[in-house]
């Protein structure tokens, strides 16, 4: 199966990361999330209902919508928030990328572990700017307010395509495809990753690789 | 065509559209009223929840959906709009944007009606909700209140985008196939944002506690009304008429059947008979699990002066009467949840009339004050005979044509009306005797009394009233040369006063 992937990019200054991040994530979120499956005889399940929640920015002028579950906002956050202290240690110039994937586990026979198969990765790559006074402050509000709107719709047109979800799973099935951990609602399996770019452009990651790769042989 | 789709699934598609219809317009209403909304999410299905989203009814909204629909369901060549339109408390309105729900001829026959097109119209509901949030009408929204209201409108037939201006764009929502046609939901939103002053007035009703027909009706509409996007509790005025809509009592369990991964999903639908009696559904109390507060949206913050806000033609606008500031005495109730507040009816609707009041122009109409040249110390009287005389023959001066004055005392200075109604009005006007503040009788030959009425009638300037019929522009050219003649000879005089100048 090929794995749908998206690339978003935002250009923010540094007290919007947060922010931006979570408006770009829950907004994802909330259209990969459905409400807790009920499983009942006759192999017929119910659906919760998912509530939604109206946030608004402090730093963008801007309101996005995320499920109503204090849970999967706090995972959220604080998948954010080391994002952004690793944007904020890596001494780079403030580019990173923040990746969502939503996966299905394949189970594999003992001692193999379960296979995790992505179908749909969104890379959000980010670009911290420096301003050097209140008025371009004022001015990168709105505009980044205008930015994540934008991007708001590309989110919502890529996901009414309607291109590939994971079939319905029976009860056994369930944890394979979605997230159930969550008391109130159930988001499709997901993880959320991070690396940062250094000035040179590459990772950080791909750096340390050569470096060892180097050393060994010599 | 339809044939193929059975009797049961061509029920539930009917009845998912429907509701989907009356969803969409809630959320779009919703995002409109100037709050944010915040629902609680329920593990267990509560069986009111249509979609499986905490999305609540608010019941006139319902109503004015239903009413739009009048049975019909949203289908080919037949749309449902949401049109949402600003309002200034000067009677000004704008349309801001018009969400379209259509549907086209494109069927998509193999989907399976009670799963796929259910959860992908779940779906699409929550696309609306993330994107009703981020068109420009929502900042508008938020900040409504003293300046501007915002409205919406439900109409069923042909989209018409034509009020939103030059340049609207449009954002597609999402589209959702289903056997007898695909779904399309999308909105088209103003990008010029500037009030036009060409625009009609419409003296209209007080804005506040609204009832229907105080609107004017536009031209080109199916004669359906603007509503405040506001919320009333009900039991208010409408005597809790919506409380028992039967349709909403038509809960909709959806039980979905598993079976195993390598075969096809299908699924029924459960009804449950309505006998939920007064299932409210606009009460945070029909969520279990509240986790969350409700936050119900009740703003109350019509009335006062309004001013539309960064608007570069209000200057224009600025020449109208304000509407008188009312006092409003609601404030935006914190959440209740048991019972909504109400007092957003009750705003005095009254102060709020649109009064259309011109301040008058100074030197309109009137007599101005004039001067008489009898009595005046002109600066450069020495120049003053020889610019009388130059102006006499000069043929760029243009008088206005003036009556034989009838008196010196007569001519204005300002306008052409005014020297005709300078002297002859006064003519008719009964003469009385006028006592002029702090004059004393009879001591002066000048008394107070005389100086005011000379004053107000003072004579035309000498030196405009130049008998225009005694000359042509052939004569005015002729006579240039003399003019220039006379020029040259007096150039050291002129000379004389540029020095006296610096």
């Amino acid at each position: 199966m090929n794995c749908r992937s998206e690339v978003l990019e935002v250009s923010v200054e540094g007290r919007q990361v947060d922010e931006a991040m979570l408006a770009v994530l829950h907004t994802i979120l909330l259209q990969r999330s459905t409400g807790k499956f009920h499983y009942k005889k006759e192999g017929t399940y119910s659906i919760g209902t998912v509530g939604t929640q109206d946030v608004d920015c402090d730093f963008i002028d801007f309101t996005f919508v995320r499920v109503s579950s204090d849970e999967l906002d706090r995972v959220i956050r604080k998948a954010v928030a080391e994002f952004k202290d690793a944007l904020g240690n890596s001494g780079s110039d403030g580019m990173g990328q923040i990746s969502l994937e939503f996966y299905q586990k394949k189970k594999s026979r003992w001692p193999f572990s379960d296979e995790c198969i992505p179908w749909e990765v969104w890379s959000i790559k980010v670009n911290v700017v420096n301003l050097a006074n209140e008025q371009e402050r004022q001015i990168c509000r709105e505009k980044v307010g205008e930015k994540l709107g934008e991007k708001v719709i590309n989110i919502v047109e890529v996901i009414n395509r309607h291109d590939y979800l994971p079939k319905m799973p029976t009860q056994s099935e369930v944890d394979n495809v979605f997230d159930t951990s969550l008391k109130d609602v159930q988001p499709y399996l997901y993880k959320i990753t991070y690396q940062i770019t250094d000035s040179l452009g590459t990772s950080v990651s791909t750096t340390m690789r050569r470096l060892i790769k180097d050393t060994l042989a010599l | 065509m339809d044939s193929e789709l059975s009797s049961q699934d061509r029920k539930d598609l009917d009845k998912f559209i429907k509701f989907f219809a009356l969803k969409t317009v809630q959320v779009i209403v919703q995002a409109r009223l100037g709050e944010k909304i915040s629902t609680c999410s329920s593990s267990s299905p509560t069986g009111s929840d249509w979609f499986n989203l905490a999305i609540k009814d608010i019941p006139e909204v319902t109503h004015e959906a239903k009413k739009a629909l009048a049975g019909q369901l949203p289908g080919i060549g037949r749309s449902m709009c949401v049109e949402i339109s600003l309002k200034t408390s000067e009677g000004d309105t704008m349309e801001l944007e018009t969400w379209c729900l259509e549907m086209n001829e494109k069927c998509d026959k193999d989907i399976k009606v009670s799963y796929t097109v259910y959860n992908r119209l779940s779906l699409l509901l929550k696309s609306l909700l993330a994107i009703t949030r981020v068109t420009p009408a929502y900042k508008l929204s938020r900040k409504q209140g003293h300046d501007y209201v915002i409205l919406y409108r439900i109409y069923f037939g042909e989209v018409q985008l034509t009020g939103l201006g030059e340049g609207f764009q449009s954002v597609r929502v999402g589209v959702v196939g289903t056997p007898i046609g695909t779904i399309t939901l999308s909105c088209a939103y103003r990008t010029n944002l500037a009030l036009m002053s060409s625009r009609q007035f419409e003296r209209t009703g007080p804005i506040m506690g609204i009832i229907i027909d105080h609107f004017v009706e536009r031209p080109f509409t199916n004669m359906a009304h603007m509503h405040p996007c506001t919320y009333r509790a009900p039991g208010e005025d409408e005597g809790g008429t919506y409380a028992g809509i039967e349709d909403s009592q038509e809960v909709c369990t959806t039980s979905f059947s598993t079976s195993p991964p390598s075969q096809l999903y299908s699924s029924r639908l459960s009804y449950q008979t309505p006998a939920l009696g007064t299932v409210d559904l606009c009460h945070p109390t029909a969520c279990t699990a509240a986790a969350h507060p409700h936050q119900m949206v009740v703003p109350g913050k019509e009335g006062g002066v309004p001013q539309v806000p960064a608007q570069p033609n209000h200057g224009t606008a600025a020449e109208h009467g304000r509407i008188p500031s009312c006092p409003n005495g609601q404030s935006p109730q914190p959440a209740q949840p048991t019972s909504c507040s109400s007092e957003v009816k009750t705003v005095c609707c009254d102060a709020l009339e649109t009064t259309f009041t011109r301040k008058v122009g100074a030197f309109v109409n009137k007599a101005t004050t004039q001067v008489t040249t009898t009595s005046l110390d002109l600066p450069f009287a020495a120049f003053a005979p020889r610019a009388y005389d130059l102006e006499v023959n000069d043929p760029m001066v243009h008088p206005p044509p003036s009556p034989a004055p009838s008196s010196p005392l007569q001519g204005s200075l300002h306008s052409n009306s005014s020297s005709q109604s300078g002297g002859q009005p006064q003519d008719d006007f009964v003469m009385v005797d006028f006592k002029p503040a702090f004059s004393k009788d009879d001591l002066l030959p000048m008394d107070l009394g005389t100086f005011y009425k000379e004053f107000q009638n003072p004579p035309q300037l000498a030196s405009l009233s130049i008998d225009v019929s005694a000359q042509s522009m052939a004569e005015d050219l002729d006579s240039l040369p003399e003019k220039l003649a006379i020029y040259e000879k007096n150039i050291d005089e002129f000379d004389a006063f540029v020095d006296t100048l610096q």
